[in-house]
């Protein structure tokens, strides 16, 4: 009995790997060139920027938040960087922490609003969606292409891995970025008391957690993911553009859900994230390798993989509930 | 023992909320190696005195000093710092992460940053092998029943060396084997010099482990008393109070027979974990009193009656006629009314008007489509706000803004207004001044008289007195006795079944 | 008197609605100025009436769930889904009959209502938190509303179509005659029957409306149902605008504006007292602002960030902390009191 409902807490994170592995196995039975290890690694090359974002929005989701403006970020830093680039020309080394500085600082304000005024973290973190997508807005309604060596080396490099296969530079800064988080999340104070914010705030008061400090640290950290993705994703796209990334919140969302994350908070793992992008990813290169089927069956899939997870954790939450 | 300095000792603590004295002038005096109960009825001021203590509130006024120093605790984390620490009911744990790190959590073992699992497992397992258990310290919390969830908070105050121990209320979801662990280990504490406070509103088990008592009521200090110079009887007195002279207005003619065919009639009604099995039977006219201490069950009673909960076993007849309430709209449909105890989180609408919230119920029976006139509305609302004399008499007041007496008046108007046969009435008094008191007493003789049969619970044994009819006493989540209501004798026997086990 | 009327919750927001209107008179004369053009009247405000349309529709279904407690991420991929629905209903009909309109139009409200029915179950039955809930539609919404014009903009040559939201009737915008309408209906069930005082009784206390006999699931489940109906005829009138339907686009970003116009209009988002009126005003207010940026020449895209500001305000206003912070003693004390009811209940 204890046993099984330990079970239980873990079963997303179960469906989501046996999900992927199915889904992989599919794909390689029914598509020529599918299992193969560059069609697996594509994954990773095609969305580190969404798996940057991921491991913040994990964060954020066990806490028992959400962060609506993760999608605005990627414009607003690329178009900074874009800007700083190009029109002031200024060199990467100042660039690149000025990127970097503005969803941390967007993040730390909209953690501060949501602990010290109480707000719901739903409408603060709109409110930080507009504010970024029109702040981009402002710095240019075109788009603006960028050539500088830095940004060309950072997106062209490719670095082998044997046989013909490679990833790319942002790869490895993905998956630094994972680490990290993999590792503050298990083995620091910090990574704990996210989990017992979303356990229970209040109990996480009364036993005297540092409450207010970690929540803002929380939304200052998917900020900074989010424009660490802002930068990744300039090196995938070479350009600043306002209506990049647009609605990329809701695909953030729906791989951490995926991933195994509660909605609710209080349990979840970045890793489960990466697998839960990587989902995502499987679904589009399906579709691609299908040819006859067209994009938006991505939305639909993704819609109906968030339905049977979402049904999944009501029942966990209820299961698991002592009356 | 008393010759020790005392560890802890709170003097004339002061609490104010807007509208409410919580706490006035109380006292409280902890000495080490002693169990100390701390002992109340609902509203007495037990969960502010503790929330003071621990630092969820700051005190208005009072002096607090501990091992001999003056202290002013900011914070739950400052008590903890101090060494005071509590375990509450509602175990304040959080149960989606494991047993070790519930323990540590705040205070982990790190080394060069890093949090060291393998020892916090080895050091909790040796901490609750302390309080006699042994389980797998890496499951979740959630995967351990309530017992040892508070036994795993116990676990997490001595990690922190507390010195003085503070368990709220925390035998209420225990079973019998469970309490006797749990006292097993607050004996234990008790003999390495730990100051507990014991909250409990069950009385044998106050008895069981304390050493003394100090009574409050409705916020004032009543007294400190040693257990062997206490009996239980008058312990009772000292918590439920009397107040006698007030109410000594109300007088009721008292239906000494009571004949026919019951207007409500339960048999073997239950729900598992709430209330067991019980009969009742309520008549035409009669005025009904549950009494019993606080978590007796009287609250999970009535909610039976009414399908606020579904019953688990046992049929209810209504006029002779089998009904299976599952919800109460079903309740309301078959006349009958259910004013409930929680009037904050369960009886007002706090958004809407004096008006909306009296025609809610009434309007419920109807429909959404079958809409009260405004005018049959207004009509409907002054009428009731002069016959129960609610101040401020404007109907379109919101109600968040009423004092707690009048809400309550509110309230029962909303019932009422829907004409019911059965009126069941649960602490209508609490948190309202003696005035308001005596007022909604007079009404429940005078809607008796009218035919109206009443279910009348309330903490105040004095009231039950004045007005009921029958008494059913409740005693541990089970009704023990029924009494009928006919001299000065009634109340002793009353309070002796609600002692209970002299 | 003025007391009294600056109490209104409508107050305010009218106050700000004027100043944009004025600060619109301001940089140009002719802006209340309304005339007579081939028997219909023009002019700035009738303009603004007419583009707000489907924005205040979409928000009178807002303002129902949000008064429920709830919101409804979903409405701009219904938007979506109704356009795409009725244009490629209408996308090859002939010009003669009225018949291919209407079944365009019911088939379009019917799968929209459905779509709310959908949302209103989760919320209602499942238990779903109605952020997580309509999150699913607000994702796979529009790739149903691609899948349905098979991920093409679906142009539509069938004139009725375009009546919708770009006919006139008795010398104005039929789409205004379509608001009222809508409007009209939600104030008659609101107010006129019970389900207003249902509606806000519920979303101030669920439980003590089920203890008073209240069936909250069914109050539930009609207002997303009621939602899923203004969102369909706000995408309509948005898909016979352009004569298209667009599954990609159409009706982005909608849900958020209309969350806004819902919360200037004094409708608070935890539920309880809902202002259909000033959810019109709110509506109105944001029209208004695109308006006057495009017509006063500042760059239109400060209008997001206008709008991030409006909400951060709006917000800090409600917040009972914010206010015991910046407004004086008496209200701090309510505060302390909200905190104390949080104690208690944990406790």
């Amino acid at each position: 009995m204890k046993k099984l409902s330990l079970d239980y807490k873990q079963l997303p994170l179960i469906a989501t790997m046996s999900l992927f592995i199915v889904m992989f196995a599919i794909g390689s039975m029914r598509y020529t060139g599918f299992l193969s290890t560059q069609v697996f690694l594509n994954l990773f090359v095609d969305n580190a920027f969404l798996i940057i974002l991921a491991v913040g929005m994990t964060f954020v989701i066990i806490s028992g938040g959400i962060d609506l403006s993760v999608g605005s970020v990627i414009a607003l830093t690329s178009m900074v960087a874009a800007s700083l680039t190009m029109n002031a020309g200024l060199s990467p080394w100042i660039v690149i922490p000025i990127s970097l500085s503005v969803g941390t600082i967007i993040g730390l304000g909209q953690g501060y609003l949501i602990h010290y005024y109480n707000l719901q973290p739903f409408i603060v973190t709109l409110a930080g969606m507009f504010l970024a997508r029109g702040l981009s807005y402002l710095i240019s309604v075109e788009s603006i292409a960028i050539s500088s060596p830095f940004f060309d080396y950072m997106a062209g490099t490719r670095i082998p891995l044997g046989g013909g296969n490679f990833i790319s530079i942002s790869v490895v800064i993905a998956l630094i970025v994972v680490l990290f988080a993999v590792y503050v999340s298990l083995f620091t104070k910090f990574g704990r008391n996210v989990y017992a914010l979303g356990g229970s705030e209040q109990s996480a008061l009364l036993m005297g957690l540092p409450v207010a400090r970690t929540k803002i640290l929380i939304y200052t950290f998917s900020g900074f993911c989010a424009s660490l993705a802002g930068l990744v994703f300039t090196f995938y796209m070479l350009s600043g553009y306002a209506l990049h990334a647009n609605g990329m919140e809701l695909d953030t969302i729906a791989a951490v859900v995926i991933g195994g994350t509660l909605l609710t908070g209080g349990a979840g793992y970045v890793a489960g994230s990466v697998v839960g992008v990587l989902i995502t990813g499987i679904i589009q290169t399906m579709i691609v390798f299908e040819g006859t089927l067209s994009a938006w069956w991505t939305k639909i899939a993704i819609g109906v993989l968030l339905f049977f997870f979402i049904v999944l954790q009501r029942v966990i939450v209820l299961r698991t509930k002592p009356k | 023992m008393k010759e020790q300095a005392p560890r802890l000792v709170m003097e004339g603590i002061d609490k104010e909320f807007p509208g409410v004295k919580a706490l006035s002038n109380v006292n409280l005096t902890l000495y080490p190696g002693e169990v100390h109960a701390l002992m109340g009825e609902n509203g007495a001021g037990k969960s502010t005195l503790i929330k003071v203590l621990t630092g969820v509130y700051t005190i208005d006024k009072g002096t607090v000093t501990y091992e001999g120093k003056d202290i002013h605790v900011k914070s739950p984390h400052d008590a903890q710092d101090m060494g005071i620490t509590t375990v509450y009911q509602e175990v304040n744990l959080c149960t989606n992460l494991s047993v070790t790190e519930n323990i540590f959590i705040g205070r982990e073992i790190m080394k060069n940053g890093r949090i060291k699992w393998k020892e916090m497992n080895k050091r909790a397992v040796e901490l609750l092998k302390r309080l006699n258990l042994d389980i797998d310290v890496t499951k979740l919390l959630s995967s351990y029943s309530v017992a040892i969830q508070q036994m795993v908070a116990i676990a997490r105050s001595l990690n922190v060396s507390a010195k003085v121990l503070i368990l709220d209320e925390p035998t209420s979801s225990l079973d019998r084997d469970e309490v006797k662990q749990l006292f097993a280990v607050i004996n234990k504490l008790k003999s390495e010099g730990m100051a507990i406070v014991f909250v409990s509103h069950f009385l044998e088990q106050v008895y069981e482990i304390s050493d003394r008592i100090t009574v409050l009521r409705n916020g004032e200090w009543v007294g400190e008393y040693a257990i062997e110079d206490l009996p239980r009887l008058e312990l009772v007195g000292k918590m439920i109070g009397k107040e006698l002279n007030e109410m000594s207005s109300i007088s009721k003619e008292r239906k000494s027979s009571v004949k026919g065919e019951a207007i409500l009639h339960a048999q073997n009604l239950s729900k598992k974990g709430r209330i067991e099995p019980y009969d009742l039977e309520l008549h035409k006219g009669e005025i009904v009193g549950l009494a019993g201490l606080l978590g007796s069950g009287r609250t999970e009673l009535a909610r039976l009656l009414f399908g606020a909960d579904k019953a688990d076993t046992g049929e209810l007849k209504i006029s002779g006629n089998k009904k299976v309430l599952k919800t109460p709209k079903q309740a309301i449909a078959n006349r009958i009314a259910f004013c409930s105890e929680d009037r904050k989180a369960e009886g007002i609408i706090p958004e809407l008007t004096i008006r909306e919230n009296m025609i809610l119920a009434m309007q419920g029976m109807y429909g959404w489509f079958k809409y009260i006139s405004k005018k049959r509305q207004m009509e409907i609302a002054d009428e009731y706000t002069k016959l129960l004399n609610i101040n401020p008499p404007n109907p379109e007041q919101l109600i968040k803004n009423l004092s707690g007496g009048n809400q309550q008046k509110v309230m029962l108007a909303r019932w009422l207004i829907t004409n019911p046969e059965v009126l069941i009435l649960d602490e209508p008094t609490r948190g309202i001044d003696i005035g308001a008191k005596t007022e909604i007493m007079k009404l429940m003789v005078k809607l008796s008289g009218e035919g109206m049969s009443i279910l009348f619970i309330s903490g105040e044994l004095e009231e039950i007195l004045r007005t009921c009819d029958r008494i059913a006493v409740l005693r541990d989540r089970k009704k023990v006795s029924e009494i009928v209501n006919k001299d000065h004798q009634t109340q002793h026997e009353v309070m002796t079944e609600m002692a209970g086990g002299v | 008197m003025l007391k009294s009327l600056m109490k209104s919750k409508l107050f305010w927001p009218i106050v700000i609605l004027v100043i944009i209107l004025l600060i619109n008179l301001f940089f140009d004369r002719g802006f209340f100025q309304i005339e007579v053009r081939n028997g219909r009247l023009a002019g700035s405000l009738v303009d603004i009436l007419n583009r707000g349309a489907p924005l205040m529709l979409i928000s009178i279904g807002m303002t129902l769930v949000i008064a429920t407690k709830g919101i409804d991420l979903g409405v701009g991929s219904v938007i979506a889904l109704s356009g795409a629905i009725a244009a490629t209903t209408v996308a090859d009909a002939s010009e003669g009959s009225l018949a291919p309109l209407f079944a365009a139009i019911a088939l379009a409200i019917f799968v929209c209502m459905v779509a709310g029915a959908w949302n209103g179950f989760l919320v209602s039955r499942i238990g779903v938190q109605p952020i997580v809930a309509t999150l699913i539609l607000m994702v796979a919404g529009r790739g149903v509303a691609q899948l349905v014009t098979q991920g093409q903009i679906t142009t539509v040559y069938y004139d009725p179509y375009t009546f919708i939201g770009g006919g006139y009737l008795l010398g104005l915008p039929f789409s205004i005659f379509i608001v009222v309408a809508v409007l009209l209906l939600a104030l008659f069930v609101t107010r006129k029957t019970a389900m207003g005082l249902f509606i806000e009784s519920v979303g101030s206390n669920p439980e003590a409306s089920r203890l008073s006999g209240i069936n909250s699931k069914n109050i539930l489940m009609m207002v997303y149902i009621f939602s899923g109906f203004c969102a369909a005829i706000g995408g309509l009138i948005l898909s016979s605008n352009v004569a298209s339907a667009d599954g990609n686009n159409a009706g982005l970003w909608y849900e958020l504006d209309a969350i806004l116009a819902v919360v200037i209009g004094g409708t608070s988002l935890m539920g309880g007292r809902f202002y259909l009126m000033g959810t019109i005003i709110g509506a109105l207010i944001i029209q208004s602002l695109t308006t006057t940026i495009y017509s006063i020449g500042i760059p239109p895209e400060t209008n997001m960030v206008v709008k991030a500001i409006v909400v951060l305000i709006v917000c800090l206003l409600q917040s009972p902390e914010f206010r015991s912070k910046v407004f004086g003693s008496f209200k701090a004390k309510k505060a302390v009191e909200s905190e104390d009811d949080k104690g208690v209940t944990l406790s």
